[in-house]
């Protein structure tokens, strides 16, 4: 609250440049020129990386093909954690400003973060069945993934909760951004604890690269990237055309009201 | 009261509010200050809970400007939204706690002494019961203790949701003399009701009727 | 400020609380019965069960707090209180700070009172018990400091209940590795009392900054 004594609260709407970019219907105006060139980008980036991957990039000495996962694993380790990114920053988005776009941003990241997650997990687990000979080892890395995997899920358990999407979105903002406040502690406990309890688990993401490796890798990671704009601009799109239809239906429920 | 309350103004400007993706209230406008009582009335579901939470600050605000003022300066630093009570229609009262300590609770929170409670029991008319727990009471007695809050509660502005609720018409007449006494202090109270308050009509009451521009 | 207010609210809170003791040993049963059925679970074998007992405490210790938490603004959620709380002589924060205080102690406290109880039928050292009060005395805070947040987030929803838990165990992690770890490691000297700082440190950042997101997660659920 502000100290002064005279409290002369201004709440009086104003129009930047940013807010007209960010209006709902201003954004789905011109992000309806976005889609196809993104979807380009991505099937182009992929058709390349996964060339590279396939063909043209050499088998490990030790692990032979099954290095090959590696070209998914990665992007979507590495995607699992900058959707995270791109959620707190779109919770600060609504709690600091507000902006309707924020919550929409934040709401369509989480499905896809949970889902990149899943695969990181998922491709990290067959590539563990050869290295380390079981599915599942209580490594460092697969250990925090997996936590962000439960904190992915709990946020969209709580979209789920609320009927009320404009009240959820503030209060999952809070959330959101505890957890990005946590993924530090808990990435540094969990390697802690795994290095008191085991000292001697390959990690295989540990290896020298030499170029052939990781160029394709690049484009791959890449590629992901494209991909979640893509799908999360799309996935936007959805869910503003959703809210607009939700709020057409109220609309010609409350005339219907006052006429009846 | 022996202490002469800071007095404070308000000015609503082109008020909107959007709760629930539902347009509430806009185009709000209105005026009031200290020793003056502002009546909101209309009908139920027009807005007058939410305009009343917009007033305390709780809301956020679609657009207008909600601005209050002090217009007399004085040694303390508060600023108005530190200075309000707000009586909602939920009673806020501890079932498991006696009247005594239901009250010595608000009155520690808001400034009141211990003086206080005991005055505003009797003012409410339940000075007999102080000692029982709060459990015993009906609806009628539960709204008075809830009004009580504000006899403990050193604050020159009074927001309050629907006072006479569940009162019968001695209640009625009671919040009036509330009403009335806090405004010979130099109290500003707002309060939203369906029902006419038997208060002494003079200049000092204003009343604004929601939903009628349309 | 003065600390009346603040006193107020505490006082408050633990005189509600053992008014209505009933919730208070309900959640004691609730965590000495999680230590029970561990036994059953694995079988009676004294130097597994004591090798593991302080493992058994923390989760219990653990479970049963996640299992408090919807009730932590519940109440006064409900019945208004936390409204009429929002003009008072003291800040939100600082009304989530001195509830954080009074929650630990009607709902932690009381666990720690019981661990010598679980402690014996687990045959655990006197040693490794005072060490496991101290982990709890210096990690349960930071429990108590996330299950707020938690509370204050899902407050507004009619049906709480398992979403805070659900939502609040993925960060309380690291309290239940350092908790465990500050008690017996078997690896290196030292470990101990590291993983004892880093405890007490997420203990303190915890409740310095809860009490902020817990106030802001407050006020939005009353918009």
């Amino acid at each position: 609250m502000k100290k002064s004594s005279s409290a002369t609260e201004q709440t009086l709407k104003k129009m930047n440049w940013f807010d007209k970019l960010a209006h709902p219907g201003q954004f789905l105006k011109w992000s309806k020129y976005l889609v196809l060139p993104l979807t380009i980008i991505t099937i182009l980036l992929f058709t390349i990386g996964l060339w590279f991957a396939f063909f043209n990039s050499p088998e490990d000495y030790q692990m032979g093909d099954t290095v090959r996962i590696m070209y998914v694993h990665v992007p979507n380790a590495w995607l699992s954690q900058f959707t995270y990114m791109a959620m707190a920053v779109s919770a600060i988005g609504t709690l600091v400003w507000r902006h309707p776009i924020a919550d929409v941003s934040m709401k369509v990241a989480a499905p896809l973060g949970a889902a990149f997650t899943a695969i990181a997990l998922f491709t990290g687990s067959l590539w563990g069945r050869p290295t380390w000979g079981t599915f599942w080892e209580w490594d460092g890395r697969m250990t925090a993934t997996l936590i962000l995997l439960f904190m992915y899920l709990g946020l969209i358990a709580l979209w789920k909760s609320f009927d009320d999407q404009l009240r959820a979105a503030k209060l999952i903002a809070v959330l959101t951004l505890v957890g990005a406040v946590n993924i530090p502690i808990i990435k540094f406990s969990v390697d802690w604890w795994n290095t008191l309890h085991q000292s001697s688990s390959i990690s295989p993401s540990g290896i020298a690269m030499p170029p052939s490796i990781y160029i394709p890798l690049f484009v791959m990671m890449f590629a992901f990237t494209f991909l979640f704009i893509t799908l999360h601009i799309v996935g936007m799109r959805t869910e503003i055309l959703r809210r607009k239809a939700d709020a057409l239906e109220r609309k010609s429920l409350n005339q219907n009201e006052k006429r009846g | 009261m022996s202490k002469i309350l800071p007095s404070y103004s308000l000015k609503v400007k082109n008020l909107q509010l959007i709760r629930s993706r539902r347009d509430i209230l806009s185009n709000i406008c209105l005026s009031v200050k200290s020793g003056e009582a502002l009546i909101l009335r209309g009908a139920n579901g027009i807005g007058k809970t939410s305009l009343l939470m917009a007033l305390a600050g709780y809301l956020h605000i679609e657009a207008g400007l909600i601005g209050w003022e002090k217009t007399k300066q004085d040694d303390d630093e508060k600023t108005a939204y530190e200075d309000m009570h707000f009586i909602s229609h939920q009673y806020a009262i501890k079932e498991n706690l006696s009247l005594t300590e239901n009250l010595k609770f608000w009155a520690d929170m808001n400034g009141g002494s211990k003086d206080d409670v005991f005055m505003a029991l009797e003012k409410a008319g339940l000075g007999h019961g102080a000692d029982f727990e709060a459990l015993m009471l009906s609806q009628g007695q539960k709204k008075r203790l809830s009004l009580a809050r504000l006899l403990v509660s050193k604050k020159p502005i009074w927001l309050l949701d629907e006072p006479t609720s569940a009162l019968d018409s001695e209640g009625d007449k009671w919040v009036a003399s509330l009403i009335d006494n806090h405004l010979d202090d130099g109290g500003l109270v707002i309060a939203a009701t369906h029902l006419d308050l038997p208060m002494k009509k003079n200049k000092r009451i204003k009343t604004i009727i929601l939903g009628q521009d349309k | 400020m003065s600390m009346k207010p603040f006193n107020a609210i505490l006082i408050r809170d633990i005189k509600l609380a053992s008014r209505s003791f009933g919730d208070v040993l309900t959640l004691v049963l609730f965590f000495i019965m999680i230590g029970v059925i561990i036994p059953f679970a694995i079988g009676p074998n004294k130097m597994l069960l004591a090798s593991i007992a302080p493992g058994i405490i923390w989760m219990a210790a653990f479970l049963s707090s996640l299992l408090a938490i919807d009730r932590f603004f519940r109440a006064d959620f409900e019945d208004g209180s936390l409204l009429a709380m929002r003009h008072a002589n003291i800040s939100l924060s600082a009304i989530a700070f001195a509830k954080l205080i009074a929650l630990w102690v009607i709902t932690i406290l009381p666990l720690i009172i019981a661990t010598p109880i679980l402690a014996m039928m687990l045959f655990m050292d006197f040693e490794i018990l005072i060490r496991t009060i101290l982990s709890l005395l210096a990690g349960t805070p930071a429990l108590i400091a996330f299950g707020g947040i938690g509370a204050a987030i899902t407050v507004s929803l009619k049906r709480g209940g398992l979403i805070a838990p659900v939502l609040i165990l993925p960060i309380s992690i690291p309290i239940l590795i350092f908790g465990i770890s500050s008690i017996k490691a078997n690896a290196g000297i030292g470990v101990e009392s590291a993983a004892m700082l880093f405890l007490i440190a997420i203990s303190l950042l915890a409740m310095v900054f809860a009490p902020f997101a817990i106030a802001l997660a407050l006020r939005l659920d009353q918009e």
